[in-house]
C-alpha cells in the first residue's frame, strides 16, 4: 500500500545517478532584499524530495524559479534538463504543478478538467480519453465523473488535483502545500499515490508544513532564510541534531531565522 | 459559568437542502476555557463559528453566547466577542494604525484604553504601524488580526484556522499568546485541522463531516482508545506495511512519521513479534502512546 522511507530506494535513486534538477548557487533578490540567497542543490529521479522551511524562508520564490514562472538573479538552474533562463517555457510544459490553495476548477466536471488540463499540455483526444478512464478507475470516481468538482469532499478533490497534475506524466511534479487541511486518513491515502507516481519514475518536489510527512521524503532541505541549512534523508537529519523527531529537527533549525515570516 | 452553549445544531447548504454542514452539534464551553474544535476542512468549523459570531442562521437548534441567544440577541453578541476569521478580512489599504483604530472606533473604545490587553501581541508589529496592512507579512498579518479582534476587549474570542498554512515555528509561538491572552480570563474558542495543537487546549472538541467524534480533555480523548498501540519499523517500510496489512491478528495499520503504528486485535505485541519474525525482515518494535491524530483515525473508521 504505502511506500515508506526506505534507505535501499535511496541508495538506488542516488547511484542510478540522473539528475532531474541540478541547482547552483541559484540567487533570487527584489529590491535589495535577497528572498533565494546561492542555494545549491540536485534532486535525483523518481526521488521525494521534502523543500521545508518556515513562512518566509524563500520556499515559495525557490519554487517558482525552478518551474520557469519567475527569472533568477543569479546563479544556475536545470530542471528536466533545461536551463531556467532560456528554456523556461520548456520546462513548464515538462513539469505538474499542484497547490492546496489552487488546483482545479470548481465549475468544471471531474472529467472536463481533466480534459482541459490535459489540453493545454497537448495531450491528444485518444490519449486523454483513454487514461480518463483509468485514472477515474483508480481513484473510484468513475461514478462522480460528470459532477462538478466543487461537490467532491476535500479528500477527493486532492486527489484528483494530484493525478491531473501527473495526467501528462511529467518528469517533476511540484507539490506546494497538498495536504493542508486535509484529514489525516486521506492525508495517507495521497501519501500513498506520491510513493506510486515516484515509483513510476516521476521526481516529486514537495513542501509540507506536517512534520510527520517530512518523514516520508527520501530527503529533505530545510530553508532558513533564503539558505538551505540543512539537507539529508530523514534518519541523518535526526542523528545530524541529536532530534527525536523531524518536528525537533524543523524547530531548532527554524529558530535560527532572523527574517520575519511572510 | 457557561461562556458558550450550543444545542442540536443543524445546518445545511444548498437549494434542496443537501449538503449537511453541521447534523445535531451539541457542546458547551465554561467561563475561561480554553476550546479547541479540530477537523479537517468541510467538518463544519467555520460554519459553527459563524453561527455563534451571527453572521449565519442555524437551520435548527440553537446557541447562546454569554447567556445571549445568537438569533435574538445578535446585537448584544457582536459588542461582546472577537471573531478572527480563517481569511484575512482588514483593510489591505489601511495601516497597521488606521486598522487598528477603525475597529476600536467601531466599538467605542481606544487602542490607548486596552492597550494592556494587546501590548504582548502588538508591540510586535507596532514598529510598522505606518505600513499598510496588505503589504504585511502572513506573521505579521496573523498579529494584526488578532490584536484588531481584541482592541473592544471581548468576554469570547473566536479564532478560526489562526493556524493554518503557518509554519512550526510560528504555530508555536501563537499557542503561546493564545495561553497568555487566557491568563486574562478571555474565554476562547479556537479551531485548527492540526491535530498535534490539541494538546494546548483545556478541551477539545474532534469533529468529522459535521458531526462531533468526541469531546473531551486531551488526555481523556487519548485514555479512550482503549487499545494497545504498536510502532514498528524497519529498513524497508514499504514492505512492512504490505506484510502488516496481510496478518488477521492486525486490527489496523498506518504510517506514523518514522514508525508505522499497529493495533493488534487481541493487544498481544509478542505475537506480532512472531508474526514479524517469520517474515525475515529486521525490525525495531515498541509500545508508544496514542496522540489526538490516533484518536481522531480510528474514530474516524467506527463512526
Amino acid at each position: 500500500m504505502f511506500y515508506g522511507i526506505n534507505e535501499n530506494k535511496l541508495i538506488a535513486i542516488v547511484s542510478m545517478n540522473e539528475k532531474v534538477i541540478v541547482v547552483e548557487n541559484l540567487t533570487k533578490k527584489f529590491g535589495d532584499f535577497t528572498a533565494v540567497d546561492h542555494i545549491s542543490f540536485d534532486v535525483h529521479k523518481g526521488e521525494i524530495f521534502g523543500f521545508l522551511g518556515a513562512n518566509g524562508a524563500g520556499k515559495t520564490t525557490a519554487m517558482r524559479m525552478l518551474s520557469g514562472l519567475s527569472m533568477p538573479t543569479s546563479g544556475k538552474a536545470m530542471v528536466a534538463g533545461f536551463d531556467v533562463y532560456r528554456e523556461n517555457e520548456k520546462i513548464k510544459r515538462n513539469i505538474g504543478y499542484m497547490s492546496q490553495k489552487f488546483s482545479l476548477y470548481e465549475d468544471l466536471t471531474v472529467r472536463e478538467n481533466i480534459r482541459f488540463y490535459a489540453g493545454i499540455y497537448g495531450m491528444s483526444s485518444h490519449f486523454i480519453k483513454e487514461k480518463t478512464g483509468q485514472v477515474l478507475g483508480e481513484l473510484h470516481l468513475i461514478a462522480e465523473g460528470d459532477k462538478l468538482v466543487k461537490s467532491l469532499p476535500l479528500g477527493w478533490k486532492q486527489k484528483l488535483a494530484f493525478s491531473v497534475a501527473i495526467f501528462h506524466e511529467p518528469r517533476i511534479v511540484f507539490l506546494d502545500e497538498p495536504t493542508g487541511g486535509v484529514d489525516p486518513v486521506t492525508r495517507r491515502e495521497f501519501w500513498h499515490m506520491i510513493y506510486e507516481a515516484a515509483a513510476s519514475g516521476i521526481t516529486v518536489f514537495v513542501t509540507t508544513h506536517y512534520m510527520d510527512e517530512a518523514e516520508y521524503c527520501d530527503r529533505v532541505s530545510i530553508m532558513v532564510d533564503g539558505r538551505i541549512d540543512a539537507l539529508d534523508t530523514p534518519q541523518q537529519l535526526k542523528k545530524t541534531y541529536a532530534a527525536g523527531s523531524m518536528d525537533e529537527v524543523f524547530l531548532k533549525l527554524a529558530r535560527k531565522a532572523t527574517r520575519a515570516a511572510d | 459559568m457557561t461562556a458558550v452553549k450550543v444545542n442540536n445544531i443543524v445546518k445545511t447548504y444548498g437549494k434542496k437542502k443537501e449538503i449537511t454542514a453541521l447534523s445535531d452539534i451539541s457542546f458547551s464551553v465554561s467561563k475561561g476555557e480554553l476550546f479547541g474544535i479540530i477537523g479537517p476542512d468541510g467538518a463544519g468549523k467555520t460554519s459553527l463559528f459563524r453561527i455563534l459570531t451571527t453572521l449565519l442562521l442555524a437551520d435548527k437548534g440553537g446557541a447562546t453566547v454569554d447567556g445571549f441567544d445568537v438569533v435574538k440577541d445578535y446585537k448584544a453578541i457582536r459588542q461582546r466577542v472577537g471573531y478572527m476569521p480563517g481569511r484575512f478580512s482588514l483593510y489591505q489599504d489601511l495601516s497597521v494604525k488606521e486598522n487598528l483604530d477603525f475597529f476600536a472606533t467601531i466599538f467605542n473604545t481606544s487602542v490607548e484604553d486596552n492597550y494592556e490587553l494587546i501590548k504582548d501581541i502588538y508591540s510586535q508589529i507596532e514598529p510598522f504601524k505606518d505600513r499598510k496592512a496588505g503589504k504585511l507579512s502572513g506573521g505579521m498579518k496573523q498579529k494584526l488580526a488578532l490584536s484588531c479582534a481584541l482592541i473592544h476587549r471581548p468576554s469570547v474570542l473566536f479564532l478560526d484556522e489562526p493556524t493554518t498554512g503557518v509554519d512550526a515555528v510560528s504555530r508555536k509561538e501563537f499557542w503561546e499568546m493564545l495561553k497568555r491572552l487566557k491568563e486574562q480570563g478571555i474565554t476562547i474558542l479556537v479551531s485548527t485541522p492540526y491535530m498535534d495543537e490539541a494538546s494546548m487546549c483545556d478541551r477539545v472538541a474532534l469533529i468529522q463531516a459535521g458531526k462531533i467524534l468526541s469531546i473531551n480533555t486531551p488526555q481523556g480523548i487519548v485514555g479512550t482508545f482503549g487499545k494497545k498501540l504498536l510502532a514498528v519499523k524497519s529498513n524497508d517500510m514499504l514492505r512492512m506495511l504490505h506484510d502488516l496489512k496481510k496478518s488477521e491478528e492486525v486490527q489496523d495499520v498506518y504510517p506514523f512519521g518514522e514508525y508505522h503504528h499497529v493495533v493488534m486485535r487481541n493487544d498481544s505485541k509478542e505475537l506480532l513479534r512472531s508474526y514479524l519474525e517469520q517474515k525475515g525482515q529486521s525490525f525495531e518494535l515498541k509500545e508508544t502512546e496514542p496522540n489526538i491524530e490516533d484518536c481522531f483515525m480510528a474514530l474516524m473508521k467506527t463512526s
